[in-house]
């Protein structure tokens, strides 16, 4: 049963049919196996964030689930969210602000801050820290991110930033 | 790192799981939401030669209150207990407890059965079991056992549960009307594993304790039912009372030593949690009042 298994799932919309090792990771099949590189794989086990996907809806860490436990799911990852423009509003918020640091957590960030924008409109900056309190990576500071999540809530919200 | 290379099964029933995990014994790993196996497996701390998949087990998903008992299936995730109503009114300890469990990210997928089989001597969520006097029930090929928390947690990693087990669900004694609660943890960075952590339930009468379980954890090599708070019940709390229990307290925790807290820094954050304790649930805030802890 070590030999690869037979995974069908859909990535960003698209029916996608492959053969994985069991090993193989969630973020290393959307990497190496759909090129998908905009998932980035850092700590490789949980810690910085870095990985994180929407699997049916949710955010994971991709690199804590194994491709084969996808099989039947739907997963978004950020090109996904990109090109379906989706989080466009939240891309300009991020450049205006300046707020990709070293830029590694960037695509990990915006799907966290995604995440929390859509359970919940109109966040104050404790909870935007918390809930990206996961995605903490190797840098400092993080209080341009705080600020284009919140200008963004703010701007959904239909007020001025 | 990357895991090791093994093989993988999709159990589809409890029974299919059991045959696997019989067939296979200690060469098996049970993956439930993965998210203290799959970093244990990528930093080749752990190499199984199979992984046996529940995540697709209806039967051990979901919340049921059944008379004064609420049973949770062991696949019901953080994000589950953390968004039940019925957790919210019968076990409030455990959503505030679960708030502090690692991130959004993993509490989408973490579960409740996984977390109580890692255990893990900090984590949050078998103190909670202990301090809530749950039951665990665990199922093999011979039948079920029905395990008191106190006894299923036996060391670090390490359970009551055997390789030919699979762990089935929790029972917890719903709260009743005088109950009270306290969870408090201190770590450096929100979501961290805890210093030191209380998961507290106590029965309140008047300004007495009738009953007070006090389960701390990081402070041993399992969560500990603290004989301590023995101290407090059914007497009226003064302040020498207090300190007294603080000091049993001390004398009965065997903190580890780590690179993030020293043995004496655990014992005293297990004290403050204490008098922090007594002194909430009690609406009592003379008690909290600084002194010699």
């Amino acid at each position: 049963m070590t030999a690869s298994m037979e995974i069908s799932l859909d990535v960003n919309g698209e029916r996608v049919e492959a053969h994985v090792l069991p090993r193989l990771n969630l973020a290393d099949f959307l990497r190496e196996h759909l090129k998908l590189t905009g998932t980035h794989v850092g700590c490789e086990h949980g810690v910085c964030g870095a990985c994180t996907v929407r699997v049916n809806g949710e955010i994971v860490r991709s690199c804590l689930m194994l491709a084969v436990q996808t099989h039947g799911a739907s997963v978004e990852t950020i090109e996904g969210l990109s090109d379906s423009g989706e989080i466009a509003d939240l891309q300009a918020a991020f450049r205006d602000r300046n707020a990709l640091q070293c830029g590694f957590c960037t695509p990990a960030m915006l799907m966290a801050a995604q995440d929390l924008l859509k359970q919940h409109a109109d966040p104050d900056r404790e909870q935007i820290r918390e809930h990206l309190s996961g995605n903490y990576c190797r840098c400092t500071g993080y209080q341009a991110i705080i600020d284009a999540v919140e200008t963004t809530a703010r701007l959904r919200m239909g007020h001025q930033p | 790192m990357k895991a090791s290379a093994f093989s993988y099964a999709r159990a589809t029933s409890v029974v299919n799981a059991l045959e696997l995990l019989v067939a296979h014994g200690d060469k098996a790993k049970v993956l439930s939401g993965g998210q203290s196996l799959m970093p244990a497996m990528n930093l080749r701390l752990i190499s199984p030669e199979l992984i046996v998949d529940i995540g697709e087990i209806a039967e051990l998903r979901g919340i049921a209150v059944r008379g004064d008992v609420l049973c949770i299936g062991a696949l019901t995730r953080h994000v589950d207990l953390l968004r039940s109503p019925e957790i919210a009114a019968y076990v409030p300890l455990l959503k505030e407890a679960v708030a502090h469990v690692a991130h959004p990210a993993i509490r989408n997928r973490g579960t409740l059965g996984g977390s109580l089989a890692h255990a893990d001597p900090a984590s949050e969520l078998p103190a909670c079991m202990v301090a809530l006097n749950a039951t665990i029930i665990v199922r093999g090929q011979a039948g079920e056992r029905r395990i008191a928390a106190e006894n299923f947690f036996t060391g670090i990693y390490e359970t009551a549960l055997s390789a030919q087990e699979l762990l089935i669900s929790v029972e917890l004694p719903v709260a009743q009307k005088n109950s009270r609660h306290f969870f408090h943890e201190f770590a450096r960075r929100h979501g961290d594993y805890a210093l030191v952590g209380l998961a507290a339930q106590a029965i309140v009468e008047g300004d007495v304790f009738a009953d007070l379980r006090m389960a701390f954890f990081a402070v041993g090599d399992r969560p500990v039912l603290a004989k301590a708070a023995k101290k407090l019940v059914n007497v009226a709390l003064t302040p020498a009372v207090l300190s007294d229990a603080s000091t049993a307290l001390g004398e009965e925790i065997d903190p580890q030593e780590d690179h993030q807290a020293s043995a004496s820094m655990r014992r005293h954050l297990a004290k403050v949690l204490l008098r922090r304790c007594t002194s909430e649930l009690l609406g009592r805030p003379d008690l909290s009042a600084r002194g010699p802890v």
